[in-house]
């Protein structure tokens, strides 16, 4: 017997676009007509890939296509994507507040969701009813929540509070409440999506350290939708990745995450003028593209011992602008790793135009990353245009992503996992002193 | 070798697109029945939180209509009352009444209302309206308390005859077939309008009307006198038998079981037919409510 808990065939979910009025009834009408005649519904036929930006011929989209996968027993399944991949919606089904259009989904235990913390809190209730009201709405019988019950509040930390309406509570401590009895639902399988969004650090981990017990401790099965990557990096063993409604992507979670930060960004080593979006934009300088250079080619992806060079070209509108280019690079996670400008007390080099009022036309500025300096990950860089005051600066996020490999060449003795941030390659030596 | 074993696998649960029409797991409601519980007593403690007078609303509301009703169709119409006090018999309509009123309008909104915990939890969707029926079942069962204290105060006060005996018996018998018709309507009417909300405008003063056509402040008797045409078209109304029959038990000791049959029959067509309409729609309507 296989320890397999969901299997997911063929699941697809086709939503209508637009307001429901007199003109679906006039659908309505003709679904009920083909299928009096024993036809396939007209409108399955149709519907187009649910890519939100771009506007589709269609008033339906298919919110899943064919989406297979199974979970076995115990596994802490990570399930990542851009808005509208679809996450939701598998969330939906797979806690059955809706049905699939397409395909089915067989679960072996019991299933409970977490799809909100405090679904059906009343705001009047004490915040012991809310414990058994909100526990019943998540499955639990009178007599689990009653043996778990000085286990959650002592979770959530309110015992004082515990006869107050929760209307009275801060949100902090409504959150810790209803995350509590989520926390201690008695299912084989539980579904959770986005819910650590809250709460201070020290409960997001211990409401982390809750699920991680979940899953090794107690043998159950988690599926976790979330944005937070270093919360799906460290409970996920594996991760699907979704993208306009498919999986795209199935296996390691580390894996998959670099996958779905190359994926979404710009991936092409190069971003010309008409592609940049600006955060903020400049009365006196614009982008007219942002590179990276490797061994004289335009690329993103580069090996560790590789020097890479970061192009910036712009044009000045403004005659006599002084202006300084600077680069910021980011790990997948959006914390900033470095900043380096062409200030000159700065810069290694001395840049004939940095501090200088410039003339109207075009410039290229060059940054020059060193070779084994950069880890095996992937970065993502930031570029800015900052004229002297500091203000009417030109900013573009997210411009690129850098990807480097490892080449093995710091790898000849050691080959476990690097860690940190940067690898660099600094001086070392020893001396015997006795 | 593989196909076989996974054919033989057992799962607990499967979600397909379509079940059939009679799929009604009742087991899995029975299930729930502590979330029941807690509903019922949910809206039964929050209902009047933060008031001074508390419970006390679930008299004065009966009381203050009794008097109006007293007032408008006793003193200023002069309507007779088939011999019964007219205090208890405009009191005994209206918490009759109220009580089908009430599961009705809030059964039909049990979708829309509770829209936002529908979207984001499972639990078997017909606890919802079985909770809200109970929930004023119980709100009913303390106006009726009202109803036998004033009948009390005016046999003492007034000195009048009050009737005590078996036909008591039958309260429950009304007020199941009133709770079973008020959650049938409410759930044919709940699954209609999660789609298309026409139906609840139209609820919302249709009740309304409907409570002029259900012999709330009047007897049958009294229109039959009037005319035999309007009368007729009255008995369609099943609530309006099942009113003045609980009118006439309390009041009088008078059952009447034949006027029951057509409620009866009503009843179970409306229920059955809700069943299959909110099973139907309980499984997809978070993609049209």
């Amino acid at each position: 017997m296989s320890n397999t808990v969901i299997k997911v065939e063929n699941l697809s979910k086709q939503y209508r676009l637009g307001e429901i009025g007199t003109g679906s009834i006039t659908h309505d009408v003709n679904r009920w007509w083909s299928r009096v005649r024993g036809k396939e519904d007209p409108y399955l036929k149709i519907g187009d890939v649910n890519d939100r930006t771009v506007k589709g011929d269609s008033e339906y989209v298919w919110a899943l296509k064919d989406i297979n996968f199974e979970v076995k027993q115990g596994e802490v399944l990570g399930v990542i994507g851009r808005n509208g991949a679809g996450k939701s919606t598998l969330l939906k089904i797979l806690s059955r507040t809706t049905t699939p259009t397409i395909g089915s989904v067989k679960i072996k235990g019991r299933i409970a969701s977490l799809l909100e913390v405090g679904t059906g809190f009343h705001p009047d209730l004490s915040g012991r009813d809310n414990i058994f009201l909100n526990g019943a709405i998540l499955g639990m019988t009178k007599q689990e929540i009653k043996n778990k019950f000085d286990e959650i509040v002592d979770f959530a930390g309110i015992e004082r509070y515990i006869d107050t309406p929760v209307k009275r509570y801060s949100s902090g401590m409504y959150v810790r409440l209803a995350f509590g009895v989520a926390a201690h639902l008695e299912s084989e399988i539980l579904i959770i999506d986005e819910v650590l969004a809250v709460g201070d650090a020290e409960f997001q981990k211990k409401a982390l350290g809750k699920m991680q017990d979940a899953s090794t401790q107690e043998g159950r099965t988690v599926l976790f939708v979330s944005h937070n990557m270093a919360a799906l990096s460290t409970l996920c063993t594996t991760s699907i990745l979704m993208q306009y409604g498919q999986i795209v992507a199935q296996g390691n979670t580390r894996q998959i995450i670099d996958k779905y930060i190359s994926a979404g960004i710009h991936s092409e080593g190069e971003i010309l003028q008409d592609e940049i979006i600006y955060k903020e934009k400049s009365s006196k300088a614009f982008f007219n593209s942002i590179r990276v250079i490797c061994n004289n080619k335009i690329t993103n992806l580069v090996g560790i011992g590789d020097e890479v060079i970061i192009e910036l070209e712009y044009t000045i509108v403004v005659q006599d602008t002084i202006l300084n280019c600077s680069i910021h690079l980011l790990d997948n996670f959006g914390a900033c790793i470095f900043a380096t400008t062409n200030l000159a007390s700065a810069n290694l080099l001395v840049d004939d135009y940095s501090g200088k009022s410039l003339q109207m036309g075009r410039y290229k500025s060059h940054c020059k990353i060193p070779a084994n300096f950069l880890n095996d990950a992937n970065y993502v860089i930031n570029a800015f245009l900052v004229p002297k005051d500091n203000h009417d600066m030109a900013s573009v996020e997210n411009a690129l992503t850098l990807s480097v490999t490892e080449t093995g060449e710091m790898r000849k003795e050691y080959t476990g996992q690097w860690i940190g941030m940067l690898r660099p390659k600094f001086a070392w030596n020893t001396i015997f002193v006795g | 070798m593989e196909e076989l074993l996974n054919k033989n696998e057992h799962w607990d649960l499967e979600l397909k697109p379509r079940t059939s029409l009679l799929d009604i797991n009742l087991k899995e409601v029975w299930q729930y029945r502590d979330l029941m519980v807690l509903f019922v007593k949910r809206d039964f403690v929050a209902k009047y939180k933060q008031t001074v007078l508390g419970p006390v609303w679930h008299f004065i509301q009966p009381i203050l209509t009794t008097l109006i009703s007293f007032m408008l169709f006793n003193v200023v119409a002069n309507i007779p009352t088939d011999g019964m006090d007219s205090i208890l018999f405009q009191m005994s309509g209206i918490i009759i009444w109220n009580y089908f009123s009430t599961c009705l309008t809030n059964c039909s909104n049990v979708f829309v209302t509770n829209a936002s915990i529908f979207g984001k939890v499972y639990f078997p969707r017909l606890v919802m309206p079985l909770s809200i029926v109970i929930s004023n079942i119980v709100q009913f069962g303390i106006q009726l308390l009202l109803l036998f204290c004033t009948m009390i105060f005016i046999g003492i006060y007034k000195g009048e005859q009050i009737y005590i005996g078996w036909a008591w018996l039958m309260i429950p018998v009304y007020v199941f077939i009133m709770a079973i018709t008020g959650l049938g309507l409410g759930i044919i009417f709940s699954s209609l309008t999660t789609k298309y909300r026409d139906l609840s405008v139209l609820l919302a003063f249709g009740i309304q009307l409907l409570m002029y056509a259900t012999a709330v402040n009047y007897p049958l008797s009294f229109i039959a006198k009037k005319s035999h045409k309007l009368y007729n078209i009255i008995k369609l109304n099943p609530i309006a038998s099942l009113v003045d029959g609980f009118r006439n038990a309390v009041l009088k000791g008078n059952v009447d079981f034949h006027s029951l049959v057509y409620p009866v029959i009503f009843m179970t067509v409306t229920f059955f037919i809700g069943m299959i309409l909110f099973n139907k729609v309980e499984k997809t309507f978070m993609d049209t409510v």
